[in-house]
């Protein structure tokens, strides 16, 4: 059989979603999808996060080009559909091209509505709809002022709390009393208004916009009882209307929205429809679950004979603002047959409120504590008669049985049709059964498969709560965030740090909702290397949040003693300098004195209570600590070079020297090892470190990204340079890069092929000005770095940890 | 631990201890860690992890427990137990706070 035309207009995501069902059951169709937005599908629900900064455009795609290759779809890109010839059944874009369909899907969703009111089509008036509105936003962010969001709805405070994020002063202006009023109540709206003016937002309610202000862009915005609000932004987000035109001009029955069956087919049989656009059993929807109820439902039909109906569910809300817990569901207007169960906490600001009609759970409001609001939606959707628990309902299923506060057993204790991911509508046991049958190990892979939290990312950590009960505690070992306490990934918690200021630890704690009190082993010095490497010279390093070898600059061994190691320069060392290692070794009998492979010297055997004397004999004798146990710059190892060597082509010693001097003190995500070698013969090993310099008659060889421990693996070069100070000034800056932007215990080379080699060749080596920049933040760091932590500690510094508290010396017991 | 038996001694003062680190005592040939919580609680276990004797003192304390420097074992500063999947214990004693400032351990 022949493929059959399916076109579709509109690229969003009950689109996107639909195809992914529809390739599931079927390749019978030649796809073609119109989109009026120059790009691939992406979450639109993660627009929010984009605007705060906490995610990038690409943390959002939903299909990559590669997807739509694979599948063997064509994506008109900015191609708005004009019209739809049903009689010779094609369809026109307004860019002229045309598309025959044997069916069709209309998912044009749905336009901001603008207020009509005089000002608004002055020139920084926005609607927050698209990738344009968000990047409006952000660049209107840069030149700071104020920002009006006119609406204090879902949209318009999670716009506000953006842009706030980003720095602007902002006004939420909102029309009706209490904000959110359609999702939450107006207990619950006065905590989350008092949440908001506490992050600096002022908040407006009962204010009627009367006009815009300015002559060729926005000054202000005048309200209806005459106040006048000085502002650089006017944000619109007072509601959505479907986008139905296209529809209308065709002859297809409208209403509110494009009305379809339960079938979601318009009144043309070879025309459906889905998304914002769709008007079902009298409803539109907004939220994307039932949006992505609408692509499964139609996708069945699509692919074959099927009794698939849409079916109304109730959804959820949340609001997705960092630090912002609120949860709405269901019906919760006042009413003489219905039962209100209150429970409020002042101090800790929660709130808490289940709505009853016949013993039935018929809505529920959360504001703060959030924990049981999946509790309640499923005994909401299951209508079960809640009389024997009545008393206690409102304490939350912990309560119930009065076990013992721990979240897994919570989970554990949902029934299998609960809902766990209320975005793509997927229950606990599709969860567990997928992980099971399929063999599931990581997040990635149950997102992969089942959808769940893959859309809002709000459920993540009840996923990662079934996998464990799953899969025991080897799942737990393994979480994707960067330790179990917390499901943030490394990059996340980097970027949070940045665009969110945070400047200490237990900020970071607090602001990124760790689970645990005081993080844990694997957290707590990833966050210190994080704070050191953002914040030089504001942050001070917490000693109790580094590994032994950091905090003892010494390295731990088997027995617990420690092993010392001086700096050689570019591993150059003084008949006096090895005269007193020779001396220290007898003094305090260190067992064994060993070369080591990056050309010095290592002390084994050193007892905790001798390093202080140890390093200030070291120290006496003009060498400081060698950092061999750092996060940071190890060594630079060398060949001797064109001062005694035939072959050598420049003095890849002296070379070695200048840049362990540049580089020494400096911390970073995992330990970094350089060499210089004098000519292509490489006999420094150049070619198989972290960062690698090989001379050549021209100049020097820039080469990184080498391994040789358990992985192996050959520098990549990143350029060619003429001097001494330009290796210099490219080494740092590649170190400074990779400081920023490395996940702690990420090896170069590691990071390297995550962010890709070319990337990083185009920000510090091609484009000069941004290869400046990075070096001169380097600089400005070692000036809070180069102090030599031996004579500190000689000198008093941290005496703590060398000496015991006490010697008791028990006499016999009375 | 028999309660008759036991001695309270004095080995220091809170502040000699960094909140979140520890301090050793030397006792004979047994060396305490004495640690010190975020909320300054005061505990006291022998300074030798039950997996391979790592110096539990040399750990990252948090969360009522201390991480190993060697393996990464996480022990309760209050039981002396292993935590998670691995078994073990190290010996522990128990502590006082008095008003002064006074760290007691009682052996």
């Amino acid at each position: 059989m022949s493929k059959q035309n399916l076109v579709i207009v509109g690229n969003g995501m009950a689109p996107g979603r639909l195809l992914e069902h529809l390739f599931e059951a079927t390749d019978s169709y030649n796809v073609t999808i119109f989109n009026a937005e120059p790009r691939v599908n992406y979450d639109r629900i993660m627009l929010s996060p984009v605007l705060s900064g906490e995610k990038s455009f690409e943390d959002i795609v939903i299909h990559s080009e590669e997807w739509y290759a694979g599948h063997g779809i064509t994506l008109h890109k900015g191609a708005k559909v004009s019209k739809i010839d049903r009689a010779a059944k094609t369809v026109t874009s307004e860019n002229g091209i045309t598309a025959p369909y044997d069916k069709l899907v209309i998912a044009t969703g749905s336009s901001p509505f603008i207020i009509p009111v005089p000002g608004k089509d002055l020139d920084g008036v926005l609607a927050y709809r698209d990738l344009e509105d968000t990047y409006g936003m952000m660049k209107a962010a840069k030149a700071g002022g104020r920002a009006v969001v006119i609406g204090g709805g879902l949209l318009g405070l999670e716009a506000a709390a953006g842009l706030r994020m980003q720095g602007m002063e902002v006004t939420v202006i909102h029309l009706m009393a209490s904000l959110m009023e359609r999702q939450l109540d107006p207990a619950a709206g006065f905590l989350l208004q008092r949440e908001l003016e506490g992050r600096g937002i002022e908040v407006l309610c009962e204010a009627n916009t009367k006009q815009i202000l300015g002559t060729d862009k926005v000054e202000g915005v005048e309200l209806a009882d005459g106040r006048i609000i000085d502002a650089s932004l006017v944000v619109m987000a007072v509601g959505i209307r479907p986008s139905v035109q296209l529809a209308k001009d065709a002859g297809l029955e409208v209403n509110r929205g494009i009305v379809t069956g339960f079938d979601l087919k318009t009144s043309d049989p070879d025309i459906y429809s889905v998304g914002e656009c769709v008007e079902v059993g009298g409803m539109v929807y907004g939220l994307v679950a039932p949006l992505y109820q609408m692509a499964k439902v139609a996708a069945a039909h699509l692919s074959g004979p099927s009794d698939a109906a849409f079916q109304h569910v109730e959804t959820p809300t949340k609001l997705k603002v960092t630090g912002v817990n609120l949860y709405s569901v269901g019906d919760f207007a006042e009413g003489p047959d219905r039962e209100d169960i209150v429970l409020r906490n002042a101090s800790a600001g929660t709130y808490k409120r289940v709505i009853l009609r016949d013993n039935k759970v018929i809505g529920a409001v959360m504001y703060g504590d959030v924990a049981d609001g999946g509790w309640y939606n499923e005994m909401l959707k299951s209508g079960e008669d809640v009389s024997d628990k009545h008393e206690t309902l409102i304490y939350g299923q912990m309560f119930q049985g009065g076990g013992a506060v721990d979240p897994l057993a919570i989970v554990a204790g949902l029934s299998d049709d609960a809902e766990i991911c209320g975005c793509n509508g997927i229950c606990k046991g599709q969860i567990t059964s997928a992980i099971t049958e399929k063999g599931l190990t990581s997040l990635a892979e149950v997102r992969a498969h089942t959808k769940a939290s893959a859309s809002c990312g709000t459920c993540t950590g009840l996923v990662q709560d079934l996998m464990t009960i799953t899969l025991g505690e080897d799942a737990a070992a393994v979480p994707e965030g960067m330790c179990g306490c917390t499901h943030l990934g490394h990059g996340d918690v980097r970027r949070l740090i940045v665009a969110k200021e945070l400047k200490s630890i237990p900020a970071v704690m607090q602001e990124l909702e760790w689970t645990t009190p005081e993080g844990c082993a694997k957290c707590r010095p990833a966050l210190n290397y994080y704070l050191i490497s953002d914040w030089p010279g504001e942050y001070a390093d917490d000693m109790q949040s580094r590994f032994i070898n950091e905090r003892v600059h010494a390295n731990i061994q088997k027995d617990g003693t420690y092993s010392v190691v001086p700096r050689m320069w570019g591993g150059i060392t003084t008949p006096d300098e090895l005269r007193a290692i020779a001396d220290v070794a007898d003094k305090f009998d260190i067992p064994t004195v060993k070369v080591t492979g990056g050309q010095r010297i290592d002390l084994l055997g050193v007892k905790k209570e001798d390093l202080l004397p140890v390093w200030k004999d070291l120290n006496d004798a003009g060498m400081i600590s060698g950092a061999a146990y750092a996060k940071g710059l190890r060594t630079v190892k060398t060949c001797v070079g064109k001062d005694w060597c035939r072959f050598g082509t420049q003095d890849s010693t002296g070379l070695g020297v200048k840049l362990e001097q540049f580089l020494w003190g400096s911390w970073a995500p995992a330990k970094l090892k350089l060499a210089v070698s004098g000519c292509p013969r490489n006999c420094a090993e150049s070619t198989c470190k972290d960062i690698g310099i090989v001379c050549v008659d021209s100049g020097y060889e820039v080469l990184y990204g080498g391994a040789a421990g358990l992985h192996i693996q050959g520098t990549t070069k990143l350029g060619n340079v003429a001097t001494e100070q330009d290796v210099i000034e490219v080494v740092g800056a590649l170190t400074q890069f990779y400081r920023e932007t490395g996940y702690y215990l990420e090896r170069i080379y590691k990071w390297a092929d995550r962010i890709g080699y070319d990337h990083v060749k185009a920000m510090v080596f091609d484009d000069l000005e941004q290869r400046h920049a990075y070096y001169e933040r380097f600089v400005y760091s070692q000036k809070f770095a180069q102090i030599d932590p031996w004579a500190e500690r000689v000198a008093g510094a941290e005496a703590h940890e060398f000496s015991p508290m006490a010697e008791i010396k028990l006499e016999a017991a009375e | 631990m028999n309660v008759a038996t036991k001695q309270w001694v004095a080995v220091g003062q809170l502040n000699d201890i960094p909140r979140q680190g520890a301090r050793c005592v030397k006792n004979g040939e047994m060396t305490i860690a004495v640690f010190r919580t975020s909320d300054d609680r005061i505990y006291a276990l022998e300074d030798k992890c039950p997996h391979k004797n790592g110096p539990l003192s040399q750990g990252i304390v948090h969360d009522g427990c201390v991480t190993c420097p060697l393996h990464n074992w996480v022990i309760s500063l209050e039981t002396g137990t292993a935590q998670g999947a691995d078994e073990g214990a190290t010996l522990s004693f128990p502590t006082k706070l008095e008003e002064d400032g006074s760290v007691l351990i009682g052996l």
